[in-house]
C-alpha cells in the first residue's frame, strides 16, 4: 500500500489517473473514482465545515445519504452547491470547494460558534431572536440570512441544456443490487418492459462494494452477466445515474437522469440532466438498506465513517480510510468491515461491540465485547477514541455501525407509514398496494440469498420465477445501541443541522414531543439530505425520552425529492423565450412597420401606441384619438375572442347564454351581449352578429377568450346537451381591424368591391359578408367602441397585413393613422364604455347601469342570482363619470370617494375610481368610478382620496358617457 | 396523475382542468320559490373524502368536459364519463 490507495483490487481503473483541484490544491485520482474516493486516497478527509458550529466535517457515507462532504461543484455559471462528494464521479479537470467556512477550511473563525455552543440548543433560532422586537427586520434577519445555507449558488444563468422525457413500462425496478438484478432479470425473460434504475454511475449496486460470493463467483462479476444479459434484451431500459425521486398518482415516478454532471462540459447535442415521468404498471423497490451512525461524544471527527463506507471505499474504489482502524458495532457489519480492511492490508486495532455476545467472526481481530466509545480524540482527524472504560486506543479511522434502515422513502410518499420491526431494528414497508412492492433489504430481508429469492419473486409477472443462483450469506444480528449516554463532547443525530443527542429530550421537555414537532424544533432530519443516516436515531432518543416505542413516535412524513433535484431539471427546455409562447396579431407586422411600442397582455402583443418622432406615450395616444376623432383612425382588434356558434339551436344557445336576447336579432346585423356568471354578477361582454339564421359570430373580451369558450362547452355538454349547435374558436383565422372617424365609410368604401356603405345598405350595427380590394372575402361589422361613426373589419388572418397596409393607403388623404390600445382606452372612456376596470368580477348589469338588458322572458346563466336582494340593492356601487372639480387636477386609479366633508375611513368610503384618462377632447382627466348610488349622484362634489399618495381633492359625479352624449358622431 | 379519456385515451392530468362536483344540478326552473335550491346548485358543496364525481374539462385536449369518479383521498380513479352522457343518464334516473 503506496499512501492511502490500495495497491491491489478496486473497480478503478489504474492505467487513467484524473486531475482535479480541491480548495485551490491539485490532486490525482483514477478513472472510476468519487470525488470522495479520490480524496480519501489523497488523504484528505476535512472536506467542510457543519453548519451550526462549523466543525470540521469528513465523510460519512459512500452514497446519496452523505450529509458532511457537500462540496461546491464546478465554477462560474455551472457551479453547483451541496453537492455530495460520495455522488460525484471523479472527470479530469474536476475543480470542487468546500463550503460554510471562512478564511478556510482548515482555519474557520465561525467554529467560535462551537466555544458557544451551550446557546446553540434546540429551539435556539426561536428563542434567542425573539427580542427586542425591533431588532428582526435590521439586525437578526440580515445575520441569520449570511450564516444560514451552505454553499452559494451561482448568480449567472445555466449554460446548460435540461430534457424532460416520458417512459412507460410493465415493471420499473428502483436499485440494482442483488434484489433488483433478479427482479428486472425475472420480468424482463418473462418478456415484459423492464426500466432498471439505480442513482450510481455503475449498476449492480452492493454487489459493487462488499465482497459476495454468488452462483460460484465473485458478486460483481455475476451482476455483470446479469447486466450484460439484460443489456442485450430490447424489452430492457437500463437507466444508471437516474434517481427515482418521487412516487405519484397512478404508479407514476418521478426519476433525474445526471446525463453530463460527470464530464467537464456536455456536448452542446446533449442535455446536462433529464427529468422523466415514468409510468410504470409495477414497480419494485430495491433500493437496499441504509446503514445508520451510532450516537457517541465525537461522531463527527473526520475519519468516523460509516462502516459499510470504508469497506465500500476500500473495496470498490481501493482507497484505505486510515492506516489503523477502530470499529465501533452493534451489529454484524463490523465485523465485515474489519474482516474486509484486515484483507486490504489495513491493521485493524479493535472491534468494539456494544453487545456482550456476538457470534461473529473477527478473524483474529481483537473485540472488545459490551464496549462503547465515548469520545473520539483528534480536531481535523481522528487520533483515537477513549472508551467507556476509561482505555484509549489510537487510530486514525474509525468505522461505526448502529444497523441498518431499509430505504422506503419512495413507498411513503403518498401518505402511509411504515412499521417498525424489532428483529432488524429498523422500520420496515407496509402493504402499500400491488403496484408497488418492496423486495430484499428494503423489504427488511437482510441475507443476500433472501434479497435474490425476494427479487426473483417480486419481479415474476408470469411464468415460472427464474432459478436463484447459491450463495454466501453473512450471518444478520443486531441489539439496538442509540446513544452512548457517558459521551464526552458533543454526539451528533444529524450531522447536517448540527443536531446533538441532548437536544431531543430537551424538546421533549418543552413540549415538542411529537416526532413533527421535534424535527422542526431542532431541525434533525431537514435540509439536503432529509436525515437519511440521523432520523432513526433522532425517534428512537425521542422515545426514550418519553417513554413511547418506535412505532408510537412513528416517522415523519416521507416526501419528495428523495435527493435535491436542480431547479434545471425541474424546468427543463422551458426557459427564456420557451417559458412562455408569443402571441403575436395578424397584423404585428404592419403594425411594426407603423412604429407601434407593443404591449403585452397575457400572451398577446399589442400595439400600445404609435409615437412619432419624439413623444411619449401621453403626447402619442392623443394625437391618435384627436386624429380619429377628427378625420380616421386603424386600429388593430385581433385579439378580441371570436366564437363561430352554428346549428338549428345556435340562437337559443345564445338566448341562454346571454342575459338578453339574440334570437330576435336579424340576420345580417350585429348586437351587443352582456354574460353573467351564474352567481348573477357580470362575466363577459362583446358584440354578437347573425351571419345567417342558424350562423352567429360572437366576440368576447380578449382577456376571457378561452374561459368563454370553456364556459359554452360546459353549459353545452353539462347542461343543455340536447341543442343543437357547434361551436369553433376562430380567434385565430381572423385578422380584425376597427376603421373609425369621420372619414371611416370614405375609406373603407375605396377597398370594397361594388357595394355602398350608405346608412341604407349598411346602418349602424349592420354585419355582412362582403368583398374587398377585387374579391377578397371579409367580414365587416358596423360597430363602434370609440363612439365615432365606425367599422370592424374581418379578413383570414393571413390577409390582415395587406389589408390594413391598403386601408392606410386609401386614407391618406384623409389623414388615417394607426391608433393602438392607449388611445382606444381614453376614447371608451370618454364615451363612457365599461371595460375590465369595471367587468371586474364583482359587478352587475345592474352596477355597469346595463340592467335592462337583462331579459325576463327566458331563462339563462345567471337570471336566478341576479335577482337576489343584495344584488339589486339600490346603494349598490354603480358606474358613473367623475371629474376633478379643478380641471387641472390629474386623478388617479383606485382613489376612493367620500362625502364630500367626511374623513377618510372605511367606514366612510363611497366607492373608488375604476379608470381613469387624460381627455385630449375635454382637455382635462376625466374617469369612471363606482359609487354607491352612483346613477342618484349625477352633480355631487365628492371627496376624492388617495391613501397611497396622500392625495386629497375634489371631484365632481356626471353621468358616464362624458364626450358626445348624444351620440351624434355614430351617425355622421 | 392519468385519466382516461373516453375520446383520447389515458391522458397526463396537466392536460385537464377540474371544475369541482357533478353531483349538482342546474334547476329547472325560474320560480322564485326555488331560490333555495338555487343556492344549493350555485354554492353549496360537500367536500367529501372518499368517492367523488367531478366536472374535468380536457381542455388540451378534445375539448370535452368529462365527470370522473375519483376517490379525493388516494386520487383512484374509478370511472369516467362525458359530461353529456352523464347528463343524459340523469335525465333517465
Amino acid at each position: 500500500m503506496t499512501g492511502f490507495r490500495l495497491a491491489k483490487g478496486g473497480l478503478v481503473d489504474r492505467s487513467t489517473a484524473l486531475n482535479f483541484q480541491f480548495d485551490g490544491k491539485v490532486f490525482s485520482g483514477l478513472a472510476g473514482d468519487t470525488l470522495a474516493s479520490a480524496l480519501i486516497a489523497n488523504d484528505v478527509h476535512l472536506m467542510g465545515r457543519s453548519f451550526k458550529y462549523h466543525r470540521p466535517r469528513g465523510v460519512i457515507s459512500a452514497g446519496s445519504s452523505e450529509p458532511n462532504a457537500l462540496v461546491e461543484l464546478r465554477e462560474g455559471p455551472r457551479k453547483e452547491a451541496n453537492t455530495r462528494a460520495t455522488m460525484i464521479e471523479l472527470y479530469d479537470g474536476l475543480v470542487a470547494k468546500s463550503q460554510n467556512r471562512w478564511p478556510s477550511l482548515d482555519l474557520d473563525v465561525g467554529a467560535l460558534n462551537s466555544i458557544v455552543s451551550a446557546m446553540f440548543v434546540a429551539g435556539f433560532y426561536y428563542k434567542t431572536f425573539m427580542w427586542p422586537k425591533s431588532f428582526w427586520e435590521k439586525i437578526y434577519e440580515p445575520i441569520i440570512r449570511k450564516a444560514a445555507g451552505l454553499g452559494v449558488a451561482s448568480k449567472e444563468a445555466d449554460p446548460d441544456k435540461y430534457e424532460k422525457a416520458y417512459a412507460h413500462c410493465d415493471l420499473m425496478v428502483v436499485g440494482s443490487g442483488p434484489t433488483g438484478l433478479m427482479a428486472a432479470l425475472a420480468a424482463a425473460r418473462s418478456g415484459a418492459r423492464v426500466i432498471l434504475a439505480d442513482e450510481s454511475a455503475a449498476l449492480g449496486g452492493s454487489l459493487l462494494n462488499e465482497n459476495e460470493e454468488i452462483g460460484g463467483q465473485s458478486g460483481g462479476d455475476w451482476a455483470a452477466g446479469v447486466i450484460a444479459e439484460l443489456a442485450s434484451m430490447s424489452n430492457v431500459t437500463l437507466m444508471p445515474r437516474t434517481t427515482i425521486f418521487g412516487w405519484y398518482d397512478d404508479n407514476i415516478f418521478g426519476a433525474v437522469e445526471r446525463v453530463n454532471d460527470h464530464v467537464l462540459e456536455p456536448s452542446p447535442y446533449e442535455p446536462r440532466q433529464r427529468y422523466w415521468r415514468i409510468m410504470a404498471k409495477r414497480a419494485v423497490m430495491a433500493a437496499g438498506a441504509e446503514e445508520r451512525p451510532i450516537v457517541f461524544g465525537g461522531n463527527d471527527v473526520p475519519g468516523v465513517m460509516l462502516a459499510f463506507a470504508m469497506r465500500t471505499y476500500a473495496n470498490r474504489y481501493a482507497a484505505a480510510a486510515g492506516k489503523s482502524v477502530v470499529v465501533f458495532t452493534n451489529n454484524n457489519s463490523g465485523y465485515r468491515t474489519a474482516r474486509d480492511m484486515k484483507a486490504h492490508g489495513v491493521h485493524v486495532e479493535a472491534i468494539i461491540d456494544s453487545r456482550k455476545e456476538s457470534l461473529a467472526d473477527a478473524s483474529g481481530v481483537r473485540v472488545l465485547r459490551g464496549g462503547m466509545i465515548t469520545n473520539v480524540t483528534g480536531g481535523k482527524r481522528v487520533t483515537g477514541v477513549e472508551l467507556a472504560d476509561h482505555r484509549g486506543i489510537s487510530c486514525d479511522a474509525v468505522a461505526m455501525s448502529g444497523g441498518w434502515s431499509p430505504i422506503v422513502n419512495l413507498m411513503y410518499h403518498r401518505g402511509a407509514k411504515p412499521k417498525w420491526d424489532e428483529r432488524i431494528a429498523g422500520f420496515v414497508p407496509t402493504n402499500v398496494g400491488e403496484a408497488f412492492v418492496a423486495a430484499g433489504s428494503a423489504a427488511g430481508k437482510m441475507l443476500l440469498s433472501e434479497c435474490l429469492a425476494d427479487g426473483a419473486r417480486a419481479g415474476t409477472l408470469k411464468g415460472k420465477t427464474p432459478a436463484i443462483p447459491k450463495c454466501r450469506d453473512e450471518a444478520f444480528a443486531v441489539t439496538p445501541l442509540w446513544w452512548v449516554k457517558g459521551s464526552a463532547g458533543k454526539a451528533f443525530v444529524d450531522y447536517q443541522n448540527d443536531s446533538t443527542a441532548k437536544d431531543l429530550p430537551l424538546a421533549a421537555q418543552e413540549g415538542y414531543r411529537d416526532i413533527e414537532l421535534a424535527k422542526r424544533y431542532t431541525t434533525a432530519g431537514m435540509a439536503t439530505d432529509q436525515g437519511k443516516l440521523g432520523n432513526v436515531n433522532a425517534i428512537a432518543i425521542l422515545a426514550e425520552a418519553t417513554g413511547r416505542t418506535m412505532d408510537q413516535v412513528g416517522t415523519t412524513t416521507f416526501r419528495p425529492y428523495y435527493t435535491p433535484v436542480s431547479f434545471g431539471a425541474i424546468a427543463g427546455p422551458f426557459v427564456g423565450h420557451h417559458f412562455q409562447p408569443v402571441r403575436k396579431t395578424p397584423l404585428h407586422e404592419w403594425a411594426e412597420e407603423q412604429g407601434a411600442v407593443f404591449v403585452e397582455t397575457g400572451l398577446w402583443m399589442r400595439s400600445s401606441w404609435f409615437p412619432q418622432k419624439r413623444e411619449d406615450w401621453l403626447a402619442s395616444a392623443s394625437r391618435e384619438v384627436l386624429a380619429t376623432r377628427e378625420r380616421v383612425g386603424l386600429c388593430d382588434v385581433s385579439t378580441l375572442g371570436k366564437i363561430d356558434v352554428q346549428g338549428n339551436d345556435a340562437a337559443e344557445f345564445l338566448n341562454r347564454l346571454y342575459c338578453n336576447t339574440f334570437s330576435t336579432l336579424d340576420v345580417g346585423k350585429a348586437r351587443y351581449g352582456l354574460m353573467l356568471r351564474e352567481d348573477g354578477i357580470v362575466f363577459d361582454d362583446g358584440t354578437t352578429s347573425r351571419l345567417a339564421a342558424d350562423h352567429f359570430l360572437m366576440t368576447t373580451t380578449t382577456a376571457n377568450a378561452a374561459r368563454v369558450m370553456s364556459h359554452m362547452e360546459f353549459c353545452h355538454q353539462a347542461h343543455w346537451h340536447d341543442l343543437d349547435v357547434q361551436y369553433v374558436s376562430v380567434t385565430e383565422q381572423w385578422a380584425q381591424m376597427a376603421i373609425a372617424g369621420p372619414k371611416a365609410r370614405t375609406t373603407l368604401q375605396k377597398i370594397v368591391d361594388g357595394a355602398t356603405l350608405d346608412d341604407a345598405s349598411f346602418p349602424y350595427l349592420a354585419a355582412k359578408e362582403i368583398s374587398i380590394l377585387g374579391g377578397m372575402t371579409a367580414r365587416l361589422f358596423r360597430i363602434s367602441f370609440s363612439g365615432e361613426h365606425a367599422y370592424e373589419l374581418a379578413v383570414p388572418a393571413d390577409y390582415g397585413n395587406m389589408v390594413a397596409r391598403s386601408i392606410m393607403q386609401a386614407g391618406e388623404e384623409f389623414g388615417i393613422t394607426p391608433y393602438g390600445i392607449e388611445a382606444l382606452s381614453i376614447m371608451r372612456i370618454e364615451k363612457g364604455h365599461v371595460a375590465g376596470g369595471e367587468l371586474n368580477g364583482t359587478t352587475t348589469a345592474g352596477d355597469l347601469g346595463l340592467g335592462k338588458m337583462m331579459s325576463s322572458k327566458k331563462d339563462y346563466i345567471g337570471r336566478m342570482m341576479a335577482a337576489r336582494e343584495g344584488l339589486m340593492d339600490k346603494n349598490r356601487q354603480s358606474v358613473v363619470g367623475i371629474r376633478p372639480s379643478d380641471a387641472r387636477d390629474k386623478i388617479r386609479a383606485g382613489s376612493h370617494l367620500l362625502k364630500k366633508d367626511d374623513a377618510p375611513s372605511m367606514a366612510a368610503d363611497q366607492g373608488y375610481i375604476s379608470s381613469v384618462a387624460w381627455s385630449p377632447m375635454l382637455n382635462m382627466w376625466l374617469g369612471l368610478a363606482l359609487l354607491a348610488n352612483g346613477r342618484e349622484r349625477h352633480g355631487e362634489v365628492v371627496k376624492i382620496f388617495d391613501g397611497v399618495r396622500n392625495i386629497h381633492m375634489y371631484g365632481v359625479i356626471c353621468d358616464p358617457m362624458h364626450y358626445d352624449r348624444e351620440n351624434k358622431k355614430l351617425h355622421v | 396523475m392519468r385519466i382516461n379519456c373516453p375520446h383520447c385515451g389515458t391522458r397526463p392530468v396537466e392536460e385537464f382542468t377540474f371544475n369541482g362536483d357533478a353531483s349538482v344540478q342546474r334547476p329547472a326552473s325560474n320560480d322564485p320559490k326555488t331560490m333555495d335550491q338555487w343556492f344549493d346548485y350555485v354554492y353549496l358543496r360537500d367536500n367529501p373524502k372518499g368517492r367523488f364525481d367531478e366536472y374535468v374539462h380536457h381542455s388540451s385536449g378534445c375539448r370535452a368536459w368529462l365527470v370522473v369518479t375519483r376517490d379525493t383521498q388516494t386520487h383512484e380513479v374509478f370511472g369516467v364519463v362525458t359530461a353529456r352522457d352523464h347528463a343524459k343518464k340523469r335525465v333517465k334516473a
